[in-house]
């Protein structure tokens, strides 16, 4: 049956066909959907992990027990799995074993916009490039033969807009592998010296088998057209290639990215006047062109930054580019903020008053950032804020000790600043680590981890206590907060900054937009008593504005968590 | 020949029903359909934007500038910011209501007037109602996203039956009768 299918729907599906029996993941857009999609299938095992490189290694078990296995994870986790991933590439799979990587070029929900191929080549292992939901499907699918047949990880890569974009797919039954019973293998699964320096040449071998094998691969194609430009893409590039020269261009469209194809490419370059790269991102494809000794163009013309369009494909390689209309003034932004309700904002906002130097992590959160509340001074990575203030405190002292906070949410936490936190208590800073406990992995869309006592599929679950596992770490202060209560906030920032020992703040209230949080009713305004001062607006709440010089509260917007009440001193806002 | 329909909005507003309606829809009828949104930060509030394209054979996931047939928008400033995206003599359907932005409640910027009228001046066709009013009539301050395709389907050639059928099949069964109310509402304004 044909159906409209977003990218990463469909890459389960596939792992699905694959008769693929365990993933763990961690979330991040825009990989996320691949693993709440497959839990859907209640044939696959699958969790969600703490961080990426538990996931990959919890995946690489299953495959050494003989079950295909997968696990996904955005541009920036696979930093976080690089280290199993370089040491499996050498000692292979059993079953089957494939890695999602989703890209996000232009930073649509990302730190930064590096690009994963260079990880692909460093680890040596195969990588695949769908440019659509039926490639994200048949390419899940091909990828645990691939993965058996050379025995090693694969994986694929996708990108912002091949994983959240629908297109129409057809879907087939599931099919179990043979079975690949676990068979004890001290040579090739122990990654000590001695073994690993037998397995290297094996995966120079495998790399130089996989080549030949992209020669003539079905992931990779040509498709003739005019010859006096012939382009080589891969992913959403090609789309766009085929939506600005149709017919009018050749086209060599590489669904395999690592290793890259040689005879193929040259055969391909013989047959076109002028050879153009169309890649978004780094020159990978182009530079491989030009060590092949191949006048190529690429990134002349095209930019390194940001992802491509097909307009500014076409401006940049001379086709017509349609005319348009323009409003001709420059419109105010509309950037993401924090929700109204959101409990983030009580606390950020006595981290503001209080004048603190927030280091700060991933998440929800990051938004801390943004005026008015620009509490934020530092994001960095997963994890960073809890290890950075250790050392922001260690270079500047007590002075520092005294006016900066840590800020790092429940998922982040578990992700990797429980580390972090193990080297203030170990290495002695006097720091203040406070964790936004919103009882959910808010950014990426609501998914359950290791604090919420639910796992993927909402079931009850193993649940870690934050108050316990910071005391056992050997933090004597440990306070919980509610960041409703502004005045209690106040009192636990003053007092914990003040305190002659490193201590955490737990602000703790579930994310407004949980389904089972309750809402108030809307709060209100009464007109008569509003000055006008502009107290409540320094909450940066989207459902407070100023109309006529009076504060107004959109009551569609409105959660009543009655944070914008404690800041008005006429008492105009009311429940 | 393919036709591009861009959907935008302010996050939460309700944008990704409506694309999964229009793409059930279409490939109901026979196109060949790609239907393109982005998750996570901007849904926070943000601007935000999907396309729909559809046509014998489509390529590109994403509609660029000069190339939307419709724009469809849930609030005013939004379809605005979207204005070059749309066709030399594409069509705007707009819900007339207006959600200032974070930069706009703080004072650092003022709401921009007349834009219908700008928008018009630079070349669009716009098609203007207020559909918080008629969702609301219907039921629900949600029902925004489908009172404009009930607007927008007027300027399709696609009996009023299969929008209806296409309803049933994209919302929840408590949430059709509301639904289907909501559509003829915009439809019929």
């Amino acid at each position: 049956m044909k159906e409209l299918m977003l990218g990463n729907k469909a890459l389960a599906r596939g792992l699905y066909e694959a008769g693929c029996g365990v993933v763990s993941s961690y979330p991040g857009t825009p990989s996320t959907e691949v693993t709440e999609e497959a839990a859907r299938y209640d044939e696959i095992y699958c969790e969600w992990a703490p961080n990426e490189k538990v996931a990959l290694e919890v995946a690489f078990g299953a495959s050494l027990a003989g079950t295909r296995s997968f696990c996904g994870m955005k541009h920036v986790g696979l930093n976080v799995a690089a280290d199993p991933l370089f040491t499996c590439s050498y000692t292979g799979v059993n079953a089957g074993m494939v890695i999602c990587v989703a890209d996000d070029a232009g930073m649509h929900s990302s730190q930064n916009e590096q690009d994963s191929r260079h990880h692909a080549i460093a680890a040596k292992v195969p990588m695949l490039e769908p440019s659509d939901s039926a490639e994200a499907l048949e390419f899940a699918k091909k990828a645990y033969e691939l993965s058996e047949r050379f025995d090693t990880p694969v994986i694929i890569k996708m990108c912002t807009r091949i994983a959240h974009s629908q297109s129409v797919v057809e879907t087939g039954e599931r099919v179990m592998p043979e079975p690949r019973p676990y068979e004890k293998n001290i040579a090739k699964y122990v990654m000590m010296p001695g073994n690993a320096i037998r397995r290297h040449p094996v995966i120079e071998e495998r790399t130089r088998k996989l080549t030949e094998y992209a020669e003539s691969c079905e992931f990779n194609r040509v498709e003739m057209g005019g010859t006096a430009l012939g382009i080589i893409t891969s992913s959403t590039s090609y789309q766009y290639a085929k939506e600005v020269f149709g017919e009018s261009a050749s086209i060599l469209k590489l669904g395999m990215v690592n290793p890259l194809p040689v005879k193929l490419i040259r055969e391909f370059a013989a047959k076109v006047e002028k050879l153009v790269v169309i890649e978004e991102l780094d020159p990978i494809i182009e530079n491989h062109c030009r060590q092949l000794g191949l006048t190529v163009s690429g990134k002349d013309v095209l930019p390194v930054c940001g992802e491509f369009f097909p307009n500014m494909i076409a401006e940049k390689l001379g086709a017509e580019v349609p005319a348009h209309g323009s409003i001709g003034e420059p419109l105010p932004g509309r950037p993401p903020v924090m929700c109204a309700g959101c409990p983030h904002r009580g606390l950020f906002y006595t981290l503001s008053k209080n004048k603190c130097t927030v280091l700060g992590d991933i998440g929800c959160y990051t938004l801390g950032a943004v005026a008015p509340l620009s509490a934020m001074e530092m994001t960095l990575c997963m994890g960073a804020s809890v290890s950075a203030i250790h050392g922001f405190n260690k270079a500047l002292g007590g002075e520092s000790e005294k006016k900066t906070v840590a800020v790092i949410g429940d998922s982040t936490f578990m992700h990797s600043g429980m580390t972090g936190l193990a080297n203030i208590a170990y290495n002695q800073s006097n720091s203040t680590v406070i964790i936004l406990d919103n009882s959910i992995t808010g950014m990426t869309g609501h998914q359950q981890n290791p604090t919420t006592g639910y796992n993927i599929k909402g079931d009850p679950a193993g649940k870690i206590d934050l108050e316990s596992l910071c005391r056992a770490m050997g933090f004597n202060r440990v306070v919980v907060v509610d960041p409703y209560d502004l005045a209690a906030c106040d009192r636990a920032v003053k007092e914990e900054l003040a305190a002659a020992e490193p201590s955490v703040i737990i602000s703790r209230r579930p994310c407004a937009l949980l389904k089972y949080v309750k809402h108030n009713p809307p709060y209100h305004v009464d007109s008569d008593k509003c000055i006008g001062c502009k107290s409540c607006m320094r909450l940066g709440c989207p459902a407070i504005s100023i109309k006529d010089g009076k504060a107004v509260i959109d009551a569609t917007q409105c959660v009543g968590c009655g944070v914008c009440a404690q800041l008005c001193r006429f008492d105009a806002l009311q429940a | 020949m393919t036709k591009n329909i861009m959907i935008v909005g302010v996050g939460g507003q309700g944008s990704l029903l409506a694309s999964k309606l229009l793409g059930h829809l279409l490939l109901t009828e026979g196109y060949d359909v790609k239907v393109s949104e982005v998750h996570g930060m901007s849904q926070r509030g943000g601007s935000v934007v999907t396309y729909v394209r559809f046509g014998e054979k489509v390529y590109s996931p994403v509609i660029d500038k000069g190339q939307a047939d419709f724009i469809v928008s849930f609030e005013k400033l939004e379809a605005a910011r979207y204005i070059e995206y749309l066709k030399v003599g594409g069509r705007v359907v707009v819900n007339t209501q207006q959600i200032d932005p974070m930069p706009v409640i703080t004072g650092a910027a003022v709401y921009p007037e007349n834009l219908i009228e700008k928008m018009e001046a630079a070349g669009a066709l716009v098609d203007a109602m207020d559909c918080l009013t008629l969702a609301e009539q219907a039921g629900s301050a949600k029902a925004v996203n489908i009172v404009l395709m009930g607007r927008l389907s007027r300027y399709f050639d696609i009996p009023v039956e299969k929008w209806q059928q296409a309803i049933r099949e994209c919302v929840p069964l408590k949430f059709v009768e509301l639904n289907l109310k909501a559509f003829e509402l915009g439809r019929a304004s």
